[in-house]
């Protein structure tokens, strides 16, 4: 326990230099800022600064990168909370009910008990990298394709079973996405899937393009034909920070999605990603009265938020032990890493102690700095509510397109988006979620890439999904948790994860 | 070979010292150069290296432009496309300009024939490694074992078309042997089944293998260059390791598009020329595990050459063993 005291000293020290400070605080700024900005993410904007760390300390640029990283995901809640503009798949929860909030006039509230949650789940989540990052380590090394397989199983069955009013609707969308997420080259055969020829469909849907445009275009164009809807929020703002009762509320819910959260991070292959899904399913089946869930209940908010925050720290932890980044925007930190020659691995720990220690230390510090940057800002987030729509409008296009267009550099990429909004619109139209889509989306992938290494190591045997205790232990829950919806008598209290 | 190297240099040698007067306006503004890739990857690290160098030399910053996709070759066919100014300019590698003619049937370029060469950046050798408890400890036990029990042998790739996934075929093709081939979503994913021990083994990179076999997480068992590389002095060459047939190289090269003037293709491939003799740039592509080419291997001629041999060698392997991508 000393030691982890005596390091974290070092860490502190490292991270407290004026040099460091002013770059964490550069790259919490940026982040949160690009993180609001719809469609620009932290993985186009860390590419685009790379060169210019390239005369900085190698410490002090790589605490300004995962301060981009983790500040992305701040600024990221901010636009799903206000318009309703998922930045990533982690975000999309967070528009179900703090949109809704907003709607209600608690846009501020919302934002203040995201920002809170984020800060506490941060802060918990940095200890759990200093104290437990080596022996959590094991716990991404005992997931192979097998345990991922049941925990993408076990993910699709909470949506399912949660999903309200017409299961079938929600199911549908759930098989949508599934569907839409095969199409592509195939990873084992490359051959293309689903594709029709068209070569910008080669690499499959961008999930950033997809979300946009069933989200955020479909959103617009729905707002237009409500015009009255728009005036409600601009009417009545509320109060900007949460309340003693808001605070009761939330507590329990944010502790539960830092545990969530900060155990979904560790897995490779992005497992972070489950991480707000999970607890947003686990904090409505905990709630006394669940259908208030999709009408702006700020626990739908704040545990989401911290899971995705927490997650967001600990999918660290396989980079800084192992070397070995478990995501897109990880797998960048290891190039920023390289360029500036350290080559992570495992002994990045004993090696580079200043590194390890010093980004530990810096992303605390970060984390406290974003909950300043955040919390005085809501007064101005919020006005921006204000802002005539058919002013705001035009600019929300106009950010969505450019962001879109900053990830591939691809004009495609741009008119898809305009597709994607057109299904969006019909999709409500026809009182389809768009939620359950895109997280069938993201776990259809996973889950069939998975399923097939599985099989090819098994050598075709199905057993090896029981055989595995950690496997068969996930595919039990999700064995309960469909049984609990099938019986008549629970079924009643059943409610929708997924609401507008 | 070597007159023409020289010549090279004393060129180099007088661009430098009569500086931007000498050859009129280019480069008057930033050049972009499209790297195929992901931000982050082997091939992106080597482009913004050298890129950085190389800006230095030109009095115009190079900016990457990441245009992944298609195993690179969505990024290559953009560079193809290119107003020929020399302002367009493209990292390829052993994937887009060796391997992808014989992967992707519907290929919108021709590696050899569409493009300006300017120059090999830097390579990247590639190590055969298993899990670190595999029942064989050098290469020779570990070919035996792949001819004995191959197809219950899972190796680990980072999807087809990837460095990792061609030349492990490469190995299956030169030894005669069948396993069983599971594909990741990159190299990070394989590489962490293959530290877990989920998977037996995989051909890759030198980048990121050398802190994990350091570590004792994975074990190499021979690397694919003619010498030892100075990253891991104790890992044998494969010729030293019995399959001196076993060389290969995730080789890098700067391409332009066809039809960019002569004096603009010199000035760039000067400029690289430049960046693989700075100090500092070698000793951070070197911290990679990067092979710099030598004198002779550098320049337009030499990488023509290469990217001619590497075609005619990857396609009838990748033809043979019936890998096609993008069909």
């Amino acid at each position: 326990m000393g030691d982890i005291f005596s390091n974290l000293g070092l860490g502190f020290a490292v991270a407290l230099t004026l040099q460091n400070i002013a770059l964490c605080f550069l790259g919490c700024m940026v982040g949160t800022l690009v993180g609001v900005l719809p469609g620009v993410g932290p993985i186009a904007t860390i590419a685009m600064l790379l060169p210019i760390t390239f005369g900085l300390d190698p410490v002090g640029a790589l605490i300004m990168l995962a301060g981009i990283y983790y500040g992305a995901q701040y600024g990221g809640s901010t636009t799903a909370i206000l318009v309703n503009i998922p930045g990533e798949a982690a975000s999309v929860v967070t528009t179900l009910d703090g949109h809704q909030m907003a709607r209600q006039g608690r846009a501020g509230v919302a934002l203040g008990i995201a920002a809170i949650g984020s800060f506490f789940a941060g802060t918990v989540a940095t200890v759990i990298i200093a104290a437990l990052g080596a022996p959590l380590t094991r716990l991404a090394l005992v997931f192979g394709p097998a345990e991922y397989f049941s925990l993408m199983v076990m993910g699709l069955v909470f949506a399912v079973v949660l999903a309200r009013g017409s299961i079938l609707k929600a199911v549908t969308m759930i098989l949508i996405g599934i569907l839409g997420s095969t199409v592509g080259t195939d990873l084992e055969t490359g051959q293309e899937r689903m594709t029709f020829g068209f070569p910008f469909l080669s690499d499959g849907i961008d999930f950033a393009v997809l979300a946009m445009g069933l989200f955020g275009i479909a959103e617009i164009m729905r707002n237009l034909e409500h015009t009255e809807t728009r005036d409600v929020v601009r009417a009545a703002i509320g109060r900007l920070l949460p309340s003693a009762e808001d605070f009761r509320q939330a507590a329990a819910p944010i502790l539960r999605g830092t545990l969530i959260g900060g155990a979904l991070g560790i897995l490779p292959g992005n497992g972070a990603v489950l991480g707000p899904f999970a607890s947003y399913t686990v904090e409505k089946k905990l709630a006394k009265d669940p259908r208030r869930f999709g009408r702006g209940a700020i626990e739908g908010v704040a545990g989401p938020e911290s899971a995705n925050n927490a997650g967001a720290q600990t999918s660290f932890i396989p980079l800084l032990t192992l070397g070995i980044p478990p995501n897109a925007v990880m797998a960048l930190m290891v190039g920023a890493m390289t360029i500036h020659g350290i080559v992570p691995g495992p002994q990045v720990m004993t090696k580079n102690p200043n590194l390890f220690w010093g980004m530990i230390a810096s992303m605390w510090i970060g984390n406290l700095m974003l909950l300043v940057i955040n919390l005085p800002l809501i007064g101005l987030w919020v006005r921006l509510l204000k802002v005539p729509y058919r002013l705001m409008f035009p600019a929300i296009l106009m950010f969505c397109c450019i962001g879109i267009y900053s990830i591939n550099s691809a004009t495609t990429d741009v008119m898809a988006i305009a597709v994607f909004g057109l299904v969006g619109y019909v999709f409500i139209k026809f009182g389809f979620e768009p939620a359950p889509l895109l997280l069938g989306f993201v776990l259809g992938k996973l889950m069939e890439e998975n399923l097939r290494r599985a099989l090819i190591i098994s050598r075709g045997d199905m057993m090896t999904f029981v055989e595995r205790p950690i496997s068969a232990g996930l595919l039990i829950v999700a064995v309960l948790l469909l049984a609990v919806a099938v019986l008549p008598t629970i079924r009643k209290g059943r409610d929708e994860v997924f609401v507008e | 070979m070597k007159r023409r190297s020289i010549l090279l240099a004393a060129a180099a040698l007088g661009l430098a010292a009569t500086g931007a007067h000498a050859q009129g306006t280019y480069p008057s503004r930033p050049i972009t150069m499209i790297v195929p890739f992901a931000a982050g990857g082997p091939t992106d690290v080597v482009a913004r290296i050298v890129g950085e160098h190389m800006s230095r030399t030109l009095g115009q910053q190079i900016v990457v432009e990441n245009v992944a996709g298609a195993g690179g070759t969505t990024g290559i066919t953009r560079a193809k496309q290119a107003a020929p100014d020399g302002y367009t300019i493209a990292m390829g590698h052993m994937g887009t300009h060796g391997a992808a003619p014989a992967l992707y049937p519907n290929l919108r370029y021709d590696p050899a024939k569409d493009f300006e060469p300017i120059g090999l950046a830097a390579g990247t050798p590639i190590l055969i490694v298993t899990r670190k408890d595999f029942p064989a400890d050098n290469l020779k036990d570990f070919i035996e074992k792949l001819k004995n029990e191959g197809p219950k042998l899972n190796e680990a790739h980072a999807g087809v078309g990837s460095v990792s996934h061609t030349t492990c075929t490469l190995l299956a093709s030169i030894t005669n042997t069948k396993f069983t081939r599971v594909a990741y979503r990159g190299t990070g994913p394989a590489l962490n089944d293959l530290v877990a021990g989920q998977v037996d083994f995989g051909c890759d990179q030198i980048v990121n293998l050398v802190p994990q076999i350091q570590a004792g997480t994975i074990k190499a068992m021979a690397i694919a260059t003619p010498e030892r590389s100075p990253s891991l002095p104790n890992v044998p060459t494969t010729k030293e390791a019995g399959l001196p047939e076993y060389q290969v190289s995730a080789w890098n090269a700067v391409f332009a598009p066809k039809g960019t003037p002569k004096e603009i293709v010199q000035k760039l491939s000067d400029a690289l020329d430049k960046a693989l003799d700075d100090e500092n740039t070698r000793k951070r592509l070197l911290e990679l595990g990067g092979v710099i080419p030598d004198k002779p291997e550098r320049g337009g001629a030499a990488l023509q050459k290469l990217v001619e041999s590497e075609v005619a060698r990857w396609t009838p392997v990748l033809k043979a063993a019936g890998v096609t991508a993008g069909q």
